[in-house]
């Protein structure tokens, strides 16, 4: 019996190793080599229009994490520069902030900036770095309005001094708000933050507040950059344009993370694209290692 | 007349001979020309979906792990045919610990088992040349199990060709626990070799110094050389089998920059087809990621 089902997936896969070939060579398949081509056609498949009333409150993730990419290849495809595709995504991260803390989410944390960006071109670094500046004092009042808790998390030693006392009085004048509560991860990395983790714990025991053996994954936790939130870990990640990697966003914190890759582009991404990501997360299984 | 079945049967055994050995010549075909592009060096799978095959399949609570490993082995063998040198497979978990002790015990079984038949002539260790590491907290693993993963790594030691790097009792917060306690122990050891090291000086001017120093020793380097994963370089490519989604705690620190891949298909029902799938996309995108790597 077992070796009549091997012999039929063999045979089907037989076959399937000689169509390949030959439909390679009659031209039916084409693998694309380059990665700009433009294939604006497969952005948007694999995705459908999910209703907000088909998803259910309680099963909203309490902490979703984006990675906002592909504003560069929005602006390139819309014949714009690279600058406005960057403010694109900056209004799109509000616009989508604001609609996961309406549907009840309360944690919602972005990769803006990560260390790997410094490598950019200078004046797209500096263009960013000023569009982060321009948006958070326009949108201070915003905040306070919607009762939003600000916090600002990376590596501040490369940013500008300016920019990081405005970070650190936005971070203040919010910190009182308790139900909302957006992490923006500029000059960030997620290696950098454990190392930072682990650094802050060599301090502690230096100074005798622990003992080495006591250093657990508890400890670690504690020290990562996320610690400002209630919430460190998310339950959800979405990275969009359709790159299915981490680029060392959140390391330790995704170890049981729902990851949901979208295909369309960071401006491009609306209500509806975030609703089917809401939907897939609620048809999930979490088991967390260990239930059937 | 009663020599006929036996005749079919053995034509029939021929046949299907015959047709394993013309899918093998295949295969390797295909192989040669996908080697053309760049190939991945080091690929990790979640072996994900064995219970829910069993369930699927109305098979006892046990086989679908062994389904699971026959589904291994093949995976094994295309990927050294391939020509990819390391892989990093999720065995188990330190979280799997926490389920039934009926399953928990079946497992260790099975494991034990198996990795006892590596040790054996026929076994894949020995066709392929692989040199085996188990990666995990192996206090947490039975005598026995621990003895034999140990006697494993010990007895191909000295394969070089391949390496399959197996996860069991694994999770990768807890490796870098470890891979930071070690750095602590190894940075304070060489601070007592070299004399600078005084607990009592707390109050004087030498603390700022000494904290300042200790600082500098602890850097990206020492943790990721302490890391038990360090054997290998980090995965170009994570396959988790099922469908799901997620990293389940597995080599957080390692991939940062590697391309995920789900397919939809569970474990034991994993295919040569997904394998060429994912690394038809790994080539897809080694341009672009080669020109990022060079900039850093």
């Amino acid at each position: 019996m077992l070796s009549l089902l091997s012999s039929e997936s063999s045979l089907s896969s037989f076959l399937f190793l000689f169509l390949i070939p030959c439909l390679f060579i009659i031209g039916l398949i084409k693998i694309k080599a380059a990665r700009d081509d433009g294939d604006n056609k497969k952005r948007d498949e694999g995705t459908f229009v999910v209703r907000e009333e088909e998803l259910q409150r309680e099963l909203m993730p309490r902490h979703v994490a984006f990675i906002l990419d592909g504003n560069r290849r929005w602006a390139k495809r819309a014949g714009l520069t690279t600058q406005q595709g960057h403010e694109a995504g900056a209004k799109r991260l509000v616009e989508i902030a604001e609609l996961c803390f309406e549907l009840g989410i309360h944690t919602v944390s972005a990769f803006v900036f990560s260390t790997e960006n410094w490598r950019r071109d200078k004046i797209e670094v500096d263009n960013l770095m000023s569009l982060i500046q321009h948006y958070r004092k326009s949108d201070i009042e915003f905040f306070h309005r919607s009762e939003i808790r600000v916090s600002v998390i990376g590596n501040k030693t490369k940013i500008d001094e300016s920019l990081l006392q405005e970070n650190h009085e936005i971070e203040e004048a919010t910190k009182g708000y308790k139900n909302k509560h957006l992490i923006l991860a500029v000059d960030y990395s997620g290696r950098f933050d454990i190392m930072h983790a682990c650094k802050s714990l060599v301090k502690k025991s230096e100074k005798g507040l622990i003992r080495e053996e006591d250093v657990d994954e508890t400890l670690i936790e504690r020290e990562l950059l996320t610690n400002c939130s209630d919430f460190p870990s998310p339950d959800l990640m979405i990275r969009t344009s359709g790159e299915q990697r981490i680029s060392n966003f959140f390391l330790w914190q995704l170890a049981y993370t729902e990851l949901f890759f979208s295909p369309v582009l960071w401006p491009d991404f609306d209500k509806d694209k975030l609703l089917e990501a809401l939907a897939s997360y609620q048809r999930r299984e979490r088991r967390f290692g260990c239930r059937v | 007349m009663a020599e006929l079945p036996g005749q079919i049967r053995r034509m029939s055994g021929g046949i299907s001979q015959l047709i394993e050995q013309i899918y093998g010549f295949s295969r390797r075909c295909l192989f040669r020309v996908i080697s053309m592009g760049p190939i991945p060096s080091h690929l990790a799978f979640i072996m994900d979906g064995n219970r829910r095959y069993a369930k699927k399949h109305g098979l006892e609570d046990g086989s679908g792990h062994k389904a699971g490993f026959s589904a291994l082995m093949s995976m094994l063998q295309y990927c050294y045919e391939l020509g990819i040198k390391y892989v990093t497979i999720y065995a188990f978990s330190i979280d799997n610990f926490r389920r039934q002790p009926e399953e928990v015990q079946s497992l260790m079984d099975l494991m034990l088992e198996k990795i006892k038949s590596l040790l054996e002539k026929e076994s894949i260790v020995h066709q392929y040349g692989i040199r085996v590491y188990f990666i995990g907290n192996l206090a947490l693993l039975n005598d026995q199990v621990r003895a034999a993963a140990e006697k494993v790594m010990k007895t191909t030691a000295k394969n070089s060709r391949v390496v399959l790097l197996i996860c069991i009792a694994y999770n990768s917060t807890n490796e870098i626990v470890q891979a930071v306690k070690k750095s602590c122990i190894n940075t304070s050891d060489n601070m007592e070799a070299s004399g600078n090291y005084k607990h009592e000086d707390r109050d004087s001017d030498i603390e700022g110094t000494d904290m300042e120093n200790q600082e500098k020793r602890i850097q990206l380097v020492d943790i990721e050389e302490n890391m038990q994963m360090s054997v290998a370089p980090n995965p170009d490519i994570l396959i988790r089998s099922s469908g799901e989604t997620r990293l389940s705690n597995f080599l957080l620190w390692q991939t940062g920059n590697t391309q995920l891949f789900s397919p939809a298909a569970l474990w034991p029902e994993i295919g040569l087809r997904h394998l060429l799938w994912a690394v038809l996309n790994f080539q897809r995108n080694h341009s672009y990621l080669e020109k990022r790597k060079k900039q850093l």
